[in-house]
């Protein structure tokens, strides 16, 4: 069976290194990769009336805006790397939509990048690397 | 030289300093009764009785549509209360559709926009007039309400208009239009008129004046009286650059504390109860009977009756047409969903909220009774219950937190003036979209309609509360004379939509996306 490896990407240096490490895992067995990048979105916050009216205009605009400015550079920089990548824009809370979208691509494993958060923003907030080893379907890698 | 300009220069501001309060409490009364009188007339045919009676007949024309709907859809806002929940929960919200504005999103904005003084002042207003037996017909009003919201949002989402650029536009305009055109009926161009008209009335009123006026007598009730009109100024300057300036930081920070707020102030309430639950069947006791016998209030039963209904619909804005504007924006390709949602918010509105509100009002003893009878006392004029120290309006209910929590009058005057800002926020949209429906889309109309806004929260916080109250209620009041007619004429086609929607709920068609 090909891997397909889901890879969580923000455009950073880690989230980059995460990437090389995919490319080369899918290159030597002959997978593929799937590059997911996240905005952040909960369905349960709270917009004034005029956010709400012009809510799918941005949606439209801030998806356009990711695609061209994360994924489409990564894309034709990977053109010739002789490894199938796909890029992927979504909206939610990170590590489940990693999750999810591993689970709908029927990927093998998930790959993202150590952002080396520490300490009281991460015990608070929780990190994605964190929530991802609890909720993912597939065995997640951690490039640091 | 330059010295004696400069104390003349001194002297003249200490001057103009000293008359400044002689010269605005006559400006506040000038204000007064200019406005008092210039609507006097409006609020009279509003509000005029069944002849013979002293009912008005406006309230019965709400009382009456609610009713109508709640039959009309068998008794939809009991039966579908649990989907209506899971919806906003976002069981069955496509996640490939995540970032559009969820079902939640558009109750939460609504809610923002009808939870406010209506719940904290107007509820005082009606025990204050009505006794507790008003909290009665307040609840019931509340419930019947929860089917007239089902219908106006359904016929708003389905009816709205979606530009190329992905911006939508809905409300009572758009479906009277629209909706009356698909079923071959004439004049929904002549109610769609009519209804942008009051609807900015009522932007003026309700959700304007009337929050400006309560946030002053919070601010005066905390720290002391001065005149109205520098809370209007102040008020109006922010408001402004919020609408005009898209300074979006101030409305942003509103729209997430005002949730926050509400709880505080459910939760609050539910403290008081608890620590004065021995009182709580009393409390109750004291609803039922005053509902039907209305013992010792003002215009007895009947008073109770009018005094509880309406300020429900003020509060919860059933049948206004308003929350059709604000729930219009959800992405969904149901638009009876957006109906099952909306019927969530005069329960948490009026039912818990309000209600919150005047149990504390009654429980913590601030309406007096006579020790001998038990009945209420009437002040003076025999128009409302006499109050520990006068309080009517918010002061009422600020004064019955404060006496089992003395900081809490602080934390509600933080409250009512974010809710008033909130509630003025969403107005003012409501009112562009009524103003921009008139007169067209355009920058400069636009701007015309918000300076007008602004000048009117001047206004509203320099009046006094009685002929801003009644201009208010008189105003939203029209706009519910008109979305009414137009959801008679509308609603068998609600009525498909939701017969299709569940029919195909219980055969499995519609499916949760999550489990």
């Amino acid at each position: 069976m090909p891997q397909k490896i889901v890879v969580g990407f923000d455009g950073s240096e880690s989230a980059n290194r995460a990437l090389d490490f995919a490319v080369d895992r899918a290159k030597a067995q002959g997978g593929s990769v799937l590059l997911v990048h996240v905005l952040e979105w909960s369905p349960y916050s709270f917009l004034t009336p005029t956010e709400l009216e012009e809510r799918h205009k941005r949606r439209s605009e801030e998806l356009a805006r990711a695609q061209s400015a994360i994924i489409d550079p990564v894309l034709s920089r990977l053109g010739d790397a002789g490894v199938m990548v796909e890029g992927a824009v979504k909206y939610g809370h990170i590590a489940e939509v990693l999750a999810a979208s591993a689970k709908d691509a029927g990927a093998n494993q998930i790959v993202i990048g150590r952002t080396g958060h520490s300490g009281m923003a991460s015990r608070l907030f929780g990190s994605v690397a964190g929530s991802l080893a609890q909720a993912a379907p597939v065995p997640v890698t951690i490039v640091p | 030289m330059t010295r004696i300009f400069k104390s003349a220069a001194l002297a003249a501001t200490g001057l103009a300093l000293g008359a400044a309060p002689a010269m605005a409490q006559s400006l506040d009364e000038k204000v007064n009764e200019v406005f008092a009188n210039s609507t006097g007339w409006f609020v009279n045919f509003i509000f005029s009785p069944f002849p013979g009676t002293s009912f008005p007949w406006i309230v019965m024309w709400l009382v009456i549509a609610a009713t109508v709907f709640t039959l009309y859809f068998g008794f939809v806002q009991f039966r579908t209360f649990g989907h209506a929940i899971r919806l906003v929960r976002g069981d069955y919200s496509d996640p490939n559709d995540a970032g559009e504005v969820s079902h939640f999103q558009a109750l939460a904005t609504a809610l923002s926009g009808t939870v406010g003084l209506g719940n904290i002042a107007g509820v005082a207003v009606a025990v204050g007039i009505g006794g507790p037996g008003a909290t009665f017909w307040m609840i019931l009003a509340g419930l019947l309400g929860m089917a007239s919201k089902f219908t106006e949002c359904t016929l708003g989402v389905k009816y709205r208009n979606e530009y190329d650029d992905g911006t939508v536009s809905g409300g009572p305009m758009y479906y009277m239009t629209k909706g009356f055109a698909e079923r071959g009926l004439p004049a929904g161009k002549f109610l769609a008129v009519l209804f942008a008209i009051f609807c900015i009335l009522g932007a003026f009123g309700g959700g304007n004046m009337f929050q400006a006026n309560q946030a002053h007598a919070q601010l005066t009730n905390v720290i002391g009286d001065y005149p109205g009109w520098i809370t209007g100024v102040i008020f109006a300057i922010i408001v402004f650059l919020v609408i005009v300036g898209g300074l979006k930081s101030i409305a942003s920070v509103t729209e997430k504390v005002v949730p926050f707020m509400g709880v505080m102030y459910v939760a609050a309430a539910l403290v008081i109860l608890l620590m004065n639950v021995d009182k709580i069947g009393w409390a109750f006791g004291q609803i039922f009977a005053g509902a039907f016998t209305g013992a010792g209030v003002a215009g007895g039963m009947v008073g109770a009756l009018i005094q509880g209904f309406k300020r429900a619909a003020f509060s919860n804005e059933a049948g206004v047409g308003s929350a059709a504007i604000a729930h219009s924006a959800v992405k969904t390709k149901e638009p009876i969903t957006e109906g099952f949602v909306s019927l969530l918010e005069p329960f948490i509105d009026t039912v818990v909220i309000c209600t919150m509100t005047a149990l504390v009002i009654i429980i913590t003893g601030q309406l007096i009774q006579d020790p001998a009878t038990g009945l209420y006392l009437l002040d003076e004029g025999a128009t409302t219950i006499q109050t520990v120290d006068g309080n009517k309006g918010v002061a009422l209910t600020s004064a019955a937190f404060s006496s089992a929590f003395g900081w809490f009058q602080y934390v509600l005057a933080l409250a009512v003036i974010l809710f008033a800002f909130s509630t003025m926020i969403s107005w003012s949209y409501y009112g562009l979209k009524a103003w921009t429906y008139l007169f067209g889309e355009g920058k400069t109309t636009e701007l015309v309609f918000k300076v007008i806004f602004c000048l009117f929260v001047v206004i509203g916080a320099a009046a006094s509360l009685g002929p801003v109250i009644d201009f208010s209620d008189a105003a939203i009041f029209a706009m519910a004379v008109v979305n009414i007619v137009a959801l008679y004429f509308l609603m068998p086609i609600v009525r498909g939509e939701m017969d299709s929607y569940l029919s195909r709920l219980r055969s499995g068609q519609i499916r949760k996306f999550k489990n």
